[in-house]
C-alpha cells in the first residue's frame, strides 16, 4: 500500500500484516508515516495505491471492531464531562445511537473502569485530570467498544516510567484477547512487552524483538542513535 | 400598579411573560450546545438573515413569522452545506449571508407600503405587543425542540465532543451537525419575539455560559441554562415594567450583570484553591 500526501509519498508499498492476538509495536522517527498508517487502518485516509483489510473487511466496516487512541486528544478539557460519561462514548455504535443510554451500556463500562484502574475517577470532571489519567480515560473508552483490534498512538507520552510500565502490562494482557498495534518512541518498553516490533520509516522493516540491534536503528532512523539500557 | 398586581389583571403582560418563559425554555435547551461547540457567531449569522424572510413575507402579505423560521432554517442548511463541503471558511460564509440577509430585507422593506411596527417589534423585540394566539406555536415548538433533544442529545453530545471518534463509531456526523444547525434558526426565530434580533445571542450564550462555569455535564448544563434564562427574562420583565424601561434590553443586562458576577464569583473561587 502506497499513500501520499500530495507529491509528497509518506508511505511506500508498505506491507504489513497482525495476527490475532498479536501485539505489535510501532516505531519510528517522527513523521516517518506512524500515525498516517493508524488512520488509514481506521479507513479516515484511504490508500493511493493497494489497500487496506481489516478483520477480512473494509476499514470502514470493520470500524466498530477498531478501538483507537489518538496521540492527542481531540477535545477542549473544559467541556462539561465526567470521566464516565467520556467512557460510555466508546460504546457508541455498539447498541441503538438514539435516546438516552440502555442499562446495559452503562454495566458494561464498570469491567473496563476496573481494567484500566480509573473507577476512583468516575465522577471526575476531564478538566481535573492529569495527563496520566486523561490517557488512561481514552485507553478505557477505546476498550470500551469491545473491540478485536486496538490501535494506541503513543499512549505513553505523557506519562512517567511507573504508568509507562503499567500501561505496557495493560497492552500485553489485551493482547490475549484482542490484536494491539501501539505506536511507541521507548524502544525499551516496546522490545520487553511486544511480539514484533515494525519499523518505519517511509518504508517498513518488521523485526522480531530479538533482532533489534543498535545497527538496525540507526537504520530506520537515518542518524546516530543513544542506545541506553533500561533495568525493568 | 406594581409588576405583581398589574400580572394578574393585565393580559398583555401575561402573555408577555409566558413568551419570555418559552423563549427562556429554548434558550436553555439550545445555548449549551452553541456554547460549547463555539458556533455563537453561527448564531448571530442566522439571525441576521432572518431580516431576509420577515422582508419578503412581509412584502407578499404572508405571516412575517413564517418567514423567519423559512429564511433560518435555509440559512443554517446552507451554512452546514458549504462548511462541510469546505468550499470555503463557515466564518465567511456566516459573514456573507449576514450581510445578503440583511440587505434583501431591507430591500423588501422598503418596497412593502403601509405601516411597519409588526416588524420593527421583531427587530428590537417587544416582548408586551405578542399576541395571545402566538403563545400556543411557540408553546409547541418548544416542546418539538424538547422532544428532539431528548432523542439526539446522546449522539449529538458525542459529535460536539470529539467528532473525529464519533465519526468512527459510526454516528451520523453530517446530519447531527446539520440537525443542531437547523435546531439554533429555529431557537434563534423564537428568541426575537422575546428579545429582538440585535439581541438574540445574548439570550443564546449569556445563560449557557453562566451555567458551563457550574454545571459539570452537559445535561445539566441545559437544566441550569433553562431555569437563569426563566429568572433573567422574569426579573427583567418586572423591572422594565416599573421602571418603564425597554424591556428586551432590560431582560439582556440582567442577563450579562449575572453572567459577570458568576465569573467573578468562579474566577475568586478558583484563585483560592
Amino acid at each position: 500500500m502506497t499513500f501520499r500526501y500530495g507529491e509528497q509519498v509518506i508511505l511506500d508499498s508498505v506491507d504489513f500484516q497482525v495476527g490475532a492476538r498479536e501485539i505489535v509495536g510501532l516505531i519510528g522517527p517522527n513523521g516517518g508515516g506512524k500515525s498516517t498508517l493508524l488512520k488509514l487502518v481506521l479507513g479516515l485516509l484511504k490508500p493511493v495505491s493497494g489497500c487496506v483489510q481489516v478483520l477480512g473487511k473494509s476499514p470502514s466496516a470493520a470500524a466498530r471492531h477498531i478501538g483507537y487512541v489518538p496521540q492527542f486528544a481531540n477535545f477542549v478539557k473544559r467541556f462539561p464531562i465526567r470521566v464516565e460519561d467520556v467512557v460510555l462514548m466508546g460504546r457508541q455504535g455498539r447498541s441503538r445511537h438514539w435516546g438516552p443510554w440502555p442499562r446495559a451500556d452503562r454495566e458494561a463500562i464498570e469491567a473496563v473502569l476496573e481494567e484500566v484502574d480509573i473507577s476512583h475517577l468516575r465522577r471526575r470532571h476531564i478538566d481535573a485530570l492529569s495527563g496520566g489519567q486523561l490517557q488512561r480515560v481514552l485507553i478505557a473508552r477505546a476498550l470500551a467498544a469491545e473491540p478485536r483490534l486496538l490501535l494506541l498512538d503513543e499512549p505513553t507520552a505523557s506519562v512517567d516510567s511507573d504508568g509507562e510500565r503499567s500501561l505496557f502490562e495493560l497492552f500485553h494482557r489485551l493482547a490475549n484477547r484482542m490484536s494491539v498495534v501501539v505506536i511507541s518512541h521507548d524502544l525499551g518498553f516496546i522490545s520487553d512487552y511486544v511480539d514484533r516490533v515494525a519499523c518505519l520509516n517511509r518504508q517498513m522493516v518488521i523485526h522480531d524483538t530479538e533482532a533489534l540491534t543498535a545497527d538496525s536503528i540507526e537504520k530506520l532512523y537515518g542518524d546516530h542513535v543513544h542506545m541506553i539500557h533500561h533495568h525493568h | 400598579m406594581n409588576f405583581i398586581t398589574a400580572l394578574g389583571s393585565q393580559d398583555f403582560l401575561q402573555n408577555a411573560l409566558f413568551t419570555g418563559l418559552l423563549a427562556s425554555i429554548a434558550a436553555g435547551l439550545v445555548g449549551p450546545y452553541v456554547v460549547v461547540r463555539r458556533i455563537g457567531y453561527l448564531a448571530g449569522g442566522i439571525a441576521h438573515t432572518v431580516l431576509a424572510g420577515m422582508g419578503i413575507a412581509y412584502f407578499l402579505g404572508a405571516n412575517p413569522l413564517m418567514g423567519a423560521f423559512v429564511s433560518a432554517i435555509l440559512a443554517a442548511l446552507l451554512i452546514g452545506y458549504i462548511s462541510l463541503k469546505g468550499f470555503d471558511q463557515e466564518d465567511t460564509v456566516i459573514g456573507a449571508l449576514w450581510a445578503i440577509g440583511m440587505a434583501t430585507g431591507i430591500l423588501f422593506i422598503s418596497q412593502t407600503p403601509g405601516y411597519k411596527v409588526d416588524l420593527m417589534s421583531y427587530l428590537f423585540g417587544n416582548l408586551l405587543l405578542v399576541p395571545a394566539e402566538a403563545i400556543s406555536m411557540l408553546a409547541w415548538v418548544v416542546g418539538g425542540l424538547a422532544l428532539v433533544l431528548l432523542v439526539v442529545h446522546r449522539p449529538l453530545t458525542a459529535v460536539i465532543f470529539d467528532e473525529e471518534f464519533a465519526r468512527l463509531r459510526g454516528v451520523p456526523v453530517k446530519s447531527l451537525y446539520l440537525l443542531l444547525l437547523v435546531l439554533v434558526a429555529i431557537t434563534v426565530v423564537l428568541l426575537l419575539q422575546a428579545v429582538g434580533l440585535i439581541m438574540v445571542l445574548a439570550l443564546l450564550s449569556l445563560p449557557a455560559a453562566l451555567a458551563g462555569h457550574h454545571a459539570r455535564s452537559l445535561g445539566m448544563m441545559i437544566v441550569v441554562a433553562s431555569l437563569a434564562a426563566m429568572a433573567f427574562t422574569t426579573g427583567g420583565l418586572a423591572i422594565s415594567w416599573q421602571f418603564d424601561l425597554p424591556a428586551g434590553a432590560t431582560i439582556v443586562l440582567v442577563a450579562g450583570i449575572a453572567y459577570l458576577v458568576s465569573l467573578v464569583w468562579r474566577s475568586t473561587r478558583g484563585q483560592r484553591r
